[in-house]
């Protein structure tokens, strides 16, 4: 099961993280976002060829007040 | 000009980058994105702190936004990691975010004081120069820490007056002073800040810049203590620039005997 966000059945196994990112409304030019796959960064420039496994386990962050 | 002109000669430069403002403001804790940004107006800051945190779609007003409308840089921060990997990602993370270089490297070794974890901060410290960063940490007010810091080329170091959010000031003024003497690089006075006097002891410490979050964005009126804040810190700068009197035991008076009348 995929888990976005720590939420499990966020997205399919096999989508792109850009197929992912625009099901969340996140444009794909959008400044102010980044995303990891089990715990490493998916550049920008990968977010249309990067696959997500069956077990992948996906943050999509962006900017919060803080500090 | 020299040492706390306010003309803007008196740049704080950090890694090569110059700015008019010595004061860098925390995002947290303002009650709304309006607030902030009057407070950031209000300020005369050119940088400030956001975290990155797991997106919200509901969310409304962008904070991205608002910085830059207001004319401000972003310096990302690592709030809320407890290791080194964390932060490590956290700061690549940032960095394909909003396109910089510079983080503000936190690693916290406690829950309940949130003080760093010196060894943990070192690690990261090490890998995101490494990788290109540009890293100012907070730290403890240790001088030898600000020193190995600084060894491994951190661009500023961040050491705390007291807790994050405590507002309790500088509660080791002389460690602040140390830290000063210990570095070359900029001291940025951390943490800790409750109200201008503060930030302005700090700078007559001899720090080169102070950051500020809570004290600003919950106080009363948000905006008046932004402004607050910007003043003490360049009363701060032109005190030490001007040099004070030395502490004295007894008086000195500051009329002249000289010429006193004798009413007999």
């Amino acid at each position: 099961m995929i888990r976005v966000n720590g939420q499990a059945g966020g997205a399919n196994a096999g989508e792109s993280v850009s197929a992912l990112l625009a099901r969340l409304r996140v444009a794909a030019d959008s400044r102010g976002v980044a995303v990891a796959v089990d715990g490493e960064v998916v550049p920008r420039s990968a977010w249309d060829s990067f696959i997500l496994s069956e077990t992948a386990s996906v943050e999509v962050l962006g900017a919060m007040q803080g500090g | 000009m020299g040492v706390g002109s306010p003309d803007g000669a008196d740049a704080l430069t950090i890694a090569g980058r110059p700015m008019r403002s010595r004061l860098i403001v925390g995002t947290g804790g303002f009650p709304s994105l309006q607030v902030l940004a009057d407070a950031l107006a209000a300020s005369g800051s050119e940088l400030a702190t956001v975290a990155l945190r797991r997106i919200d779609p509901a969310a409304e007003g962008s904070l991205t936004d608002v910085l830059q409308q207001a004319g401000v840089s972003l310096l990302p921060n690592t709030a809320g990691c407890h290791t080194a990997r964390d932060a490590v990602l956290t700061a690549r993370l940032a960095r394909e975010a909003f396109d910089t270089d510079w983080i503000k490297l936190e690693v916290i070794g406690d829950q309940d004081t949130l003080l760093p974890d010196a060894a943990e901060l070192l690690l990261a410290a090490e890998e995101l120069v490494a990788d290109g960063f540009v890293v100012l940490p907070y730290t403890t007010d240790d001088p030898v820490l600000a020193r190995r810091l600084e060894d491994i080329g951190c661009a500023a170091v961040m050491p705390l007056g007291s807790p994050i959010g405590s507002g309790m000031g500088i509660r080791n003024p002389y460690n602040i002073a140390l830290v000063r003497e210990a570095v070359a690089i900029p001291v940025v006075l951390d943490a800790g800040v409750g109200t201008a006097s503060d930030a302005a002891l700090a700078m007559e410490l001899g720090c080169d810049g102070v950051m500020s979050a809570s004290a600003i964005a919950r106080a009363q009126d948000p905006v008046a203590m932004a402004t607050a804040m910007r003043l003490a810190v360049q009363s701060g700068r032109l005190a030490v620039g001007a040099g004070r009197i030395p502490r004295r035991t007894y008086a000195s008076p500051s009329t002249p005997d000289e010429g006193l009348a004798e009413f007999g």
